[in-house]
């Protein structure tokens, strides 16, 4: 399978901030690929790039191979979904959907055809004749994604297009996007910063800091072997141990991260090759599944007021019947060596 | 014995704050107490007067002894149908619908750069640069342009310079927009109006421009809308209602203008001399007053008109 979009040490620069800095990625038509990372960290600047809505300081950028800085967003087979969808308020629901086919010039009877049909994908075929100010935001949502597919993109670009829906909705778009995506079979570029999203829907992901990638991986390798600390912390809850405290734990003057469902409360110490430790309960959140944990490594503290922290998440069917540990209380932790992720920065 | 409870200075506070809880509790009181005042000064100074000036437009003026009676008649709305009456309000509507379009046509290119390319402190001379020359004297300002168009002024000095002037006096010849001199001349008249009314012409505009999400344009083009069709299909309509918005500013005041047609351009009077006359010299109080509406007939027919066209749909 091809290239849908490759960037070579690709680079935006605004004045001095660096938006993007030199990034090079690859990805496959067909994939559904998300670009992870919090505000300000080149994600959107990069589907900015894709889209032409900007163009590239350095580097180059190729969509299906060629070459496309200088192209202009209406010479690419690219569409976009935009955060706050960029519906046409003036324009009816049914003439927002046209819209792409209606300025390519092709005939009016069919691309009021195409655009019903479209609606119909989306379960809004009785919405045609309204105005967009007259529809909910799931609605007009999907009016934004059906008036993206009916131009037939070969990339479908998405900006965080789930991030003012409210949780149900979102979690149903999910599935539904997921689904889409199988039955077209085009590439899906996704941006957001909720790593919930990009883990659950994603064929693979790239992590975005600061303009640079820290990691591009599945989202199962993303969790279980993040190469940076960054990665650790971003995607899933980990307990990030400095390399000063590591030394206490393992011997080793190694930083490594450790995911919070890892780490075992036990009663008295045990014998073994599993990793042990003391801690003091400082607080504890019921979160209904599970409950998180939070507690103070005090022994292996370096600095006496600032203990480390560590997280942890226990479920409750693991818990059973036992009581929580109350605040104040010490608890003896627990994880096997081979959950620790070891981190090179 | 109940009154003497309270000092008498704190009786008077206590009726205050017995008045302001009422008007807590009573919304539409308070409503009413504080919309009264203004309302009562817009029902009598502006629709008052307006009246005033519709009711006096149906009264009988005497030519021969020179004085108004307060029969009601016709005859007023029917003289403005004679011929000549008739070329001052043809004369008048003309210029203002040339100023107006000139001025959408200068103003809409200004008012875009303004908001979409200017940085924070272009922006700021733009600003100033458009508001300031309100700030002068409209008087100090249209005698200034008699002096610029003058033969004596910048205007021809520049033109002779380059070595244009056979150019200026082929287009002084053409009918209706030549005459003598340009300060003489329907061009140079034109050039006047249009100077003076352009930032009321780009000020609506920036301020329509400026509500337009610009994703909406990249949204245009992402569909496959090259920039002229992003232009006509999502960016004129969503502006339409400021540009609309500029041209009723711009269409009344040369429809009501009675200083420049003295000043500059050729002698035919506007509908803004004739009131002037009517009212002043000749005294025809009600034939004055029936011009006034003629501007007023014309604004509402010209909404109209732009609501039919969709204009304000995007509102």
């Amino acid at each position: 399978m091809g290239l849908a979009v490759e960037f070579s040490a690709l680079s935006r620069y605004f004045g001095d901030v660096r938006a993007l800095d030199g990034v090079s990625l690859a990805i496959h038509e067909g994939e559904f690929f998300s670009m992870l990372g919090p505000s300000g960290s080149g994600k959107t600047t990069c589907l900015r790039l894709i889209a032409g809505f900007d163009q590239p300081t350095s580097g180059s950028l190729k969509i299906f191979g060629k070459e496309a800085a200088g192209t202009p967003p209406y010479e690419r087979a690219v569409n976009t979904v935009f955060q706050d969808y960029a519906l046409f308020p003036h324009m009816s629901v049914l003439k927002n959907v046209a819209y792409g086919l209606m300025v390519k010039g092709v005939a009016k009877a069919e691309y009021i055809k195409s655009a019903e049909k479209a609606l119909e994908q989306v379960a809004l075929a009785d919405y045609g004749h309204r105005k967009p100010s007259e529809l909910s935001g799931g609605q007009r949502q999907r009016v934004a994604l059906a008036r993206a597919l009916v131009n037939k993109p070969r990339i479908l670009l998405l900006d965080e297009p789930l991030g003012a829906l409210d949780m149900k909705l979102r979690e149903h778009m999910q599935s539904e996007l997921k689904a889409l995506h199988n039955q077209l079979g085009i590439t899906f570029i996704y941006v957001t910063h909720d790593q919930g999203e990009a883990l659950s829907m994603s064929d693979r992901v790239a992590v975005f800091n600061k303009g640079q990638i820290e990691q591009v991986d599945t989202p199962r390798q993303l969790y279980g072997q993040p190469n940076t600390s960054f990665v650790a912390d971003f995607v899933g809850t980990s307990n990030i141990i400095s390399a000063d405290c590591a030394f206490h734990i393992t011997g080793k003057q190694q930083a490594f991260a450790i995911r919070s469902e890892h780490i075992k409360l036990i009663k008295d110490p045990q014998i073994g090759e599993s990793i042990q430790v003391v801690g003091k309960v400082f607080d504890t959140q019921f979160h209904g599944a599970y409950t998180k944990i939070s507690l103070h490594l005090t022994q292996q503290a370096v600095d006496q007021n600032h203990p480390p922290l560590v997280h942890v998440v226990l479920a409750h069917d693991e818990l059973g019947e036992q009581p929580l540990p109350q605040i104040g209380q010490v608890c003896n932790l627990t994880w096997s060596p081979q959950h620790m992720v070891m981190l090179n920065h | 014995m109940e009154a003497s409870v309270y000092p008498p200075t704190q009786q008077r506070k206590h009726l205050v704050r017995r008045l302001a809880n009422k008007l807590q509790q009573k919304p539409t009181l308070f409503l009413l107490f504080l919309l009264t005042p203004p309302i009562l000064w817009f029902c009598v100074v502006y629709l008052g007067s307006l009246f005033a000036l519709l009711w006096q437009s149906f009264y009988t003026f005497d030519s021969f002894s020179m004085t108004t009676t307060p029969e009601l008649t016709f005859d007023n709305y029917l003289s403005l149908f004679e011929v000549t009456n008739l070329d001052i309000i043809l004369r008048t509507l003309g210029m203002a619908c040339v100023v107006t379009f000139a001025c959408a046509l200068l103003g809409f290119p200004i008012a875009y750069y303004m908001t979409r390319y200017a940085g924070a402190k272009e922006r700021g001379f733009f600003y100033i640069a458009v508001i300031l020359p309100m700030w002068a004297s409209y008087i100090v300002k249209a005698y200034a342009w008699t002096v610029i168009l003058s033969q004596q002024g910048m205007i021809y000095w520049v033109v002779n310079r380059l070595g244009l002037m056979p150019l200026l006096t082929s287009v002084l010849h053409i009918d209706v927009v030549g005459g003598n001199t340009l300060a003489t001349s329907n061009l140079g008249r034109f050039i006047v109006f249009t100077y003076l009314w352009l930032p009321f012409m780009i000020l609506p505009i920036q301020a329509a421009l400026e509500r337009v999400p610009s994703n909406l344009l990249q949204a245009s083009a992402d569909l496959g809308a090259k920039p002229a069709q992003t232009f006509w299909r999502v960016l004129l309509p969503l502006v339409f209602p400021g540009v609309v918005a500029g041209s009723i500013f711009t269409f009344s005041l040369t429809l009501g203008d009675y200083i420049i047609p003295q000043l500059v351009g050729p002698s035919g009077l506007y509908i803004g001399n004739m009131v002037y006359s009517m009212q002043g010299t000749v005294g025809n109080m009600p034939l004055a007053a029936a011009f006034t509406v003629v501007p007023i007939i014309l604004i509402f027919a010209y909404l109209a008109l732009a609501k039919r066209a969709g204009a304000f749909d995007a509102l």
